[in-house]
């Protein structure tokens, strides 16, 4: 038995089918209070569902799983009074204004009336919407929604917040901007689970990623362990006839080496920067094969899929959970 | 459990079900696109039926427009509460019903909400038809006893009506299908009664639905009391269909209601 001292979040052994899909087959986690963890997946891995099964909205089918130290099964209206939720499935309402939405949530939390106003004043200032605070939402941006949508989860000082791909959606600087709101709530020494599809996301946020695939955490760690297992960078090379392209896969050596014959592509996780890359070209110059374009980039979710199980992201099962 | 901590549960749940019919009716005025349109429909109507065609039809209330009054009432009020329909289909689709779910309160307090402030602007629109009618001719010679009891009718055929709209918004696919659901529903029984022409020239299977439906009930009941002739039993049969559809889709609704989202 885990201690619920140490960690804010429990999970063993969750499974959860609907009808016939099991979407969840086995799911072991565990995120250490006033940590991030990030739960890194494509859609369908069965992400949101271990976030509404953590949140109480839905029955799982087994195993065990404690939020704040409380069993969700038996003690739902006390795991209720330790979470805040925001993302794709909590919304807040367009009608009303910013204010007036955070003043409900606190009226529903059952805060008495003076510890709403200092709240709301304070959540206002700190994701920068006390301007638009008297607005209806219908008028905010994504970002701005999406910071509402994050105070409002907040209103309660809950100690676990659950954001379910928080910047899904939103265009790149409003999601810097939603970045460094969420990078603030660790000051408070609230815990935090995010799921996202962007390696870029989970690294910028989390203290921990878990890479979970078709309903498993296929491996956990640290940001910087999990990128150098797939490379800091990788190398991406197009190669010019097809003959040679044979003959490239053969010739090349590196680590996470894939290809792709249609595409006549070959990429690798480059450590060790320009000598690497160059030590790659000499090897193809010697045998005579042509390069026709060269790149280098950030590895993605897809290299980390890559590495970790063989198959892309999509090759794996499509099911909408 | 004590009894100090039953009555902090019950002040709470009393709270937040409060809390949410505020924000129902705030939706009243912020959303007064909408408040229009559930208006200006029903005085168009009243326009229409008054100059265009009711000078064709036949009645024995004086002038077409005592009869008329009635009918336009209680259409609009069973088109505005819809609008129930539309707010619940609204929240799941947002997800602002799993938000509240993840609260430490009672969510069907969200329900409660929608339909009292469906009440709150059906009573508006309700005045606001009336005093139009007026303004067009119809001369009501209720007593103020009459009126406090077509007020009751008003209310009981309102709350009816939306906790019938809160089932379809909870059985909605989408807010798409919500509309042309609640239209399906309410045009047959809006127009298959007696609340634009008499019942008497109608075909015989028709004229026997329109004349036992619960609308006309409602409409033949508002409209003796406002012109002073005799009721008979519909008032009796009003109130029963209304109390009826209330009783029985109060539970289906919040077993709809506690269904959703996979529990």
């Amino acid at each position: 038995m885990l201690s619920t001292q140490e960690n804010a979040i429990i999970i063993e052994d969750l499974k959860k089918s609907f009808k016939n899909l099991e979407v969840l087959k086995g799911v072991d986690l565990t995120v250490r209070r006033g940590n991030i963890l990030a739960l890194l997946g494509p859609n369908g891995a069965g992400k949101t569902t271990i976030i509404r099964i953590l949140s109480t909205l839905l029955h799982p089918d087994n195993g065990n799983v404690f939020v704040n130290g409380f069993d969700i099964k038996t003690q739902p209206q006390e795991v209720r009074r330790s979470i805040g939720l925001t993302g794709q499935f909590a919304d807040v309402d367009e009608y009303l204004t910013g204010l007036e939405n955070l003043l409900m949530m606190g009226k529903l939390y059952h805060l008495s009336r003076s510890v709403i106003t200092r709240r709301t004043e304070e959540l206002l200032k700190k994701f920068d919407l006390t301007e638009a605070a008297r607005r209806p939402v219908k008028t905010y941006s994504g970002g701005m929604r999406r910071k509402l949508d994050l105070a409002a989860s907040l209103i309660a000082y809950p100690p676990i917040v659950f954001l379910d791909e928080p910047t899904s959606s939103l265009d790149p600087r409003s999601r810097l901007n939603v970045w460094e709101t969420i990078k603030k709530l660790l000051n408070d020494g609230v815990t935090v689970l995010l799921t996202t599809q962007h390696l870029e996301e989970a690294d910028f946020l989390a203290d921990t990623i878990a890479v979970i695939n078709d309903g498993r955490i296929i491996a956990e760690d640290t940001p910087g362990r999990l990128k150098s297992r797939v490379g800091k960078e990788r190398l991406e090379l197009v190669i010019k006839r097809q003959d040679d392209f044979e003959r490239a896969v053969t010739v090349i050596t590196g680590n996470d080496l894939s290809h792709n014959s249609a595409e006549k592509t070959v990429s690798l996780a480059i450590e060790n920067g320009v000598n690497e890359i160059q030590g790659v070209l000499n090897q193809l110059a010697e045998s005579g094969i042509e390069v026709d374009t060269l790149t280098l980039r950030k590895p993605t979710l897809d290299d980390v899929f890559m590495h970790f199980t063989g198959l892309k992201p999509d090759e794996g099962r499509n099911e909408a959970a | 459990m004590n009894s100090q901590l039953v009555y902090k549960k019950a002040y709470w749940m009393a709270g937040d079900v409060w809390v949410l019919i505020v924000r129902s009716i705030k939706h009243i005025y912020k959303n007064y696109d909408q408040l229009l349109g559930l208006t200006i429909q029903p005085i168009m109507f009243m326009l229409l039926f008054r100059y265009v065609f009711g000078g064709a039809i036949v009645v024995d209330t004086g002038t077409y427009v005592n009869f008329l009054m009635a009918g336009i009432l209680v259409q609009g009020l069973a088109f505005g509460s819809l609008t129930t329909s539309f707010s619940i289909a609204t929240d799941l689709q947002r997800g602002i019903i799993d938000r509240l779910k993840t609260l430490p309160i009672a969510s069907w307090a969200v329900m409660m909400g929608h339909v009292t402030g469906d009440l709150v602007r059906n009573g508006l629109q309700a005045f606001i038809l009336i005093s139009m009618g007026i303004l067009v001719g119809f001369q009501p010679t209720a007593s103020a006893l009459e009126w406090i009891v077509i007020a009751v009718l008003i209310v009981l055929f309102t709350l009816a009506i939306s906790w019938i709209a809160a089932i379809m918004g909870l059985l909605a696919k989408t807010i798409e299908s919500v509309s042309w659901l609640g239209f399906l529903v309410i045009f047959p029984l809006s127009f298959a009664s007696s609340a634009f022409v008499p019942t008497e020239t109608m075909p015989a299977p028709l004229r026997v639905f329109a004349e036992n439906q619960p609308f006309t009930h409602v409409i033949e009941a508002i409209r003796a009391l406002t012109l002073n002739r005799p009721v008979g039993n519909h008032l009796w049969m009003a109130l029963v269909w209304c109390f009826g559809i209330i009783l029985v889709s109060i539970p289906i609704a919040g077993y709809l209601f506690r269904r959703h989202g996979g529990r």
